[in-house]
């Protein structure tokens, strides 16, 4: 355990020099949030039929997206990408230490560091930053109650588990091919689209909505999203984090199956 | 009980064929020749504990795939080896805990991190004890005179001193059986003297097994008792350097330095191979003429300023055992 755990904080240590590029996401994302907002303002102004979440939850749902953006695995492993492609993961395989196990500890930190960079400075400047503006009405509103910021952190949590899954099957799915995004690309489109992140999950028609909500991307966001905002009920939470760690195991097998097929077959060129 | 057993080892792989051209690649993702190409095709060889071999051959002979099997990350396609008792690619984990691995071309530290920091990391991931880590690695700092550089990232370090790092590291956990793949490669020469002493100790006082890998023949001669030449998939040659030269060649050359630049040399036993300016080269086979009866007759016949006797480098009969493999390869 000791040997996983020296690898994510080496990893973390490394990650959190990044403050540069964390600044400069935080602009990108800022303008992002701000521009999604506006364009749902003018939805909800034009619409006659009562939409299916409140402006002030649709509002949060867009902040916490931009602010949480570092953990939607969204691309594989830089780092592990270039350990395929140079041929490195000869070392890897060298090391006493499951190699599922060691990129997964790999991938905590590779969400986890730049998460914490972004999402402090993010919340303050939705929370805070734009009432001071006069830009009340765009502000994210504190969680909708206690039981739901207790909810959102475990919800978190078991995203958190989720989205490293689900970058181990973007990682894995490079080792064929040595290193060049193939399946990885369709897959990346698939987590965008699915998690919410590109439009909420709760604004798809009612007879798309279930399936949506049934595929494991929407743990990645939209339910700890919703959790936070109260559009889905603290009572909820059992049901959906149980979902969460259900699609967490589910793919974490699968990921280990396929990485026992691709090695079985792996070519480690190069002297 | 020798330590490292293989038999028979075979490995084959599948190499997709291309067609050339615009179409070759349209009609390639439709359907795909496959050719075999045997890597390995059934070698076998046992080292006791403590042997320092060297593996040699020229590229592609299968140098790196024996290596690779040998350390758990290939599976062959048929034979056995085990190394302690292990199968390496079976029991991948137990294995590797004791062995070390430096490839020449790769590094293993972490590119970014101080060097310390890369070492503190390896100890964790070989779960070595606390106290047993600080002693080896101040033996390790204090042998490759690693001090100056712990605190440097990686990325800054020149070839040789990265190589330096790289072996340390590949020790932190004692290892008992060492590969080392072309661990010279690059190197200037203060650099390859300092890495062969090195090597040389930790054969020597520590007992590790060690298997080396190089083109560079020097690295044989100083180093290794033993020689394993492979080409084409199979063991040519295994045994003493010496033996090696034997039975590619038994010449010698006499080199004669004269004292007048016009005088040529000649003699009914030997051939002049060479003749610049005042220096003569003779190759000659000593079962046929005794060096000392040639120095002799040629001494006798010519005014010398100097002489003296050499084998040919080892790097030319290399060269002759490698061409001989190829003409007889082709058909």
């Amino acid at each position: 355990m000791t040997a996983y755990w020296a690898i994510l904080s080496a990893r973390f240590r490394m990650l959190l020099q990044y403050r540069a590029a964390a600044l400069a996401g935080l602009f990108c994302q800022v303008i992002f949030g701000l521009i999604a907002i506006m364009v749902y303002e003018a939805f909800y102004a034009s619409t006659e039929r009562r939409p299916p979440m409140t402006f002030s939850q649709l509002v949060g749902y867009v902040w916490l997206g931009q602010a949480m953006l570092g953990m939607l695995p969204w691309r594989p492993d830089g780092e592990v990408q270039g350990i395929i492609r140079s041929g490195a993961v000869a070392y890897e395989l060298l090391r006493p230490m499951d190699l599922y196990s060691l990129w997964y500890s790999r991938a905590v930190a590779l969400r986890v560091a730049p998460t914490l960079l972004r999402a402090a400075p993010m919340f303050l400047l939705a929370m805070f930053g734009l009432p001071l503006l006069g830009l009340g009405e765009w502000a994210l509103t504190a969680p909708a109650s206690w039981a739901a910021a207790g909810a959102w952190i475990v919800a978190m949590a078991a995203a958190l588990l989720l989205s490293c899954a689900v970058t181990m099957l973007i990682n894995i799915s490079l080792i064929p091919s040595a290193g060049s995004d193939g399946v990885s690309i369709v897959l990346m489109a698939a987590v965008t689209f699915f998690s919410g992140m590109v439009i909420p999950l709760p604004l798809f028609p009612d007879w798309l909505r279930p399936l949506l909500e049934a595929t494991p991307f929407a743990g990645l966001m939209d339910t700890p999203f919703r959790l936070y905002t109260g559009h889905y009920p603290p009572s909820a939470t059992m049901e959906l984090i149980v979902r969460q760690l259900l699609w967490t195991l589910a793919l974490i097998l699968l990921g280990r199956w396929l990485l026992a097929c691709s090695m079985r077959k792996l070519v480690i060129q190069g002297g | 009980m020798a330590l490292i057993v293989v038999e028979n080892l075979v490995k084959t792989f599948k190499v997709a064929q291309r067609q050339p051209g615009l179409w070759g690649a349209v009609r390639g993702l439709v359907r795909r020749q496959h050719r075999s190409v045997r890597a390995l095709g059934g070698i076998s060889f046992a080292i006791e504990p403590g042997e320092l071999v060297g593996y040699i051959g020229p590229n592609g002979a299968g140098k790196s795939t024996t290596v690779k099997i040998l350390s758990g990350i290939l599976v062959p396609t048929s034979g056995s080896c085990t190394v302690g008792g292990r199968v390496p690619w079976k029991e991948r984990i137990a294995h590797v805990q004791r062995l070390g691995v430096v490839f020449g071309q790769r590094t293993q530290l972490w590119w970014d991190l101080p060097v310390i920091e890369s070492f503190d990391l390896l100890a964790a991931i070989y779960r070595v004890p606390r106290a047993d880590y600080l002693q080896i690695r101040d033996e390790m700092i204090d042998l490759l005179d690693l001090g100056p550089l712990l605190d440097t990232p990686v990325r800054q370090l020149s070839l040789g001193q990265r190589m330096r790092c790289d072996l340390a590291a590949a020790l932190l956990h004692r290892p008992e059986v060492l590969f080392l793949d072309e661990p010279t490669i690059g190197l200037d020469a203060v650099s390859k003297l300092a890495v062969r002493q090195f090597v040389k100790t930790l054969s020597r006082d520590r007992g590790v097994t060690v298997i080396l890998t190089t083109h560079d023949m020097d690295d044989i001669e100083a180093l290794c008792s033993r020689v394993m030449v492979i080409g084409q998939g199979r063991i040519l040659s295994d045994g003493s350097l010496e033996a090696l030269r034997r039975s590619v060649t038994s010449e010698r050359r006499l080199i004669v330095d004269l004292v007048n630049e016009g005088d040529g040399v000649s003699d009914p036993d030997a051939l002049v191979v060479e003749h610049t300016g005042r220096r003569v080269e003779l190759s000659f086979d000593p079962q046929l003429i005794s060096p000392a009866e040639l120095i002799a007759r040629v001494t006798a016949k010519h005014a010398i300023r100097d002489l003296f006797v050499e084998n040919p480098p080892i790097e030319k009969i290399i060269a002759q055992l490698y061409g001989r493999l190829e003409s007889s390869s082709q058909p």
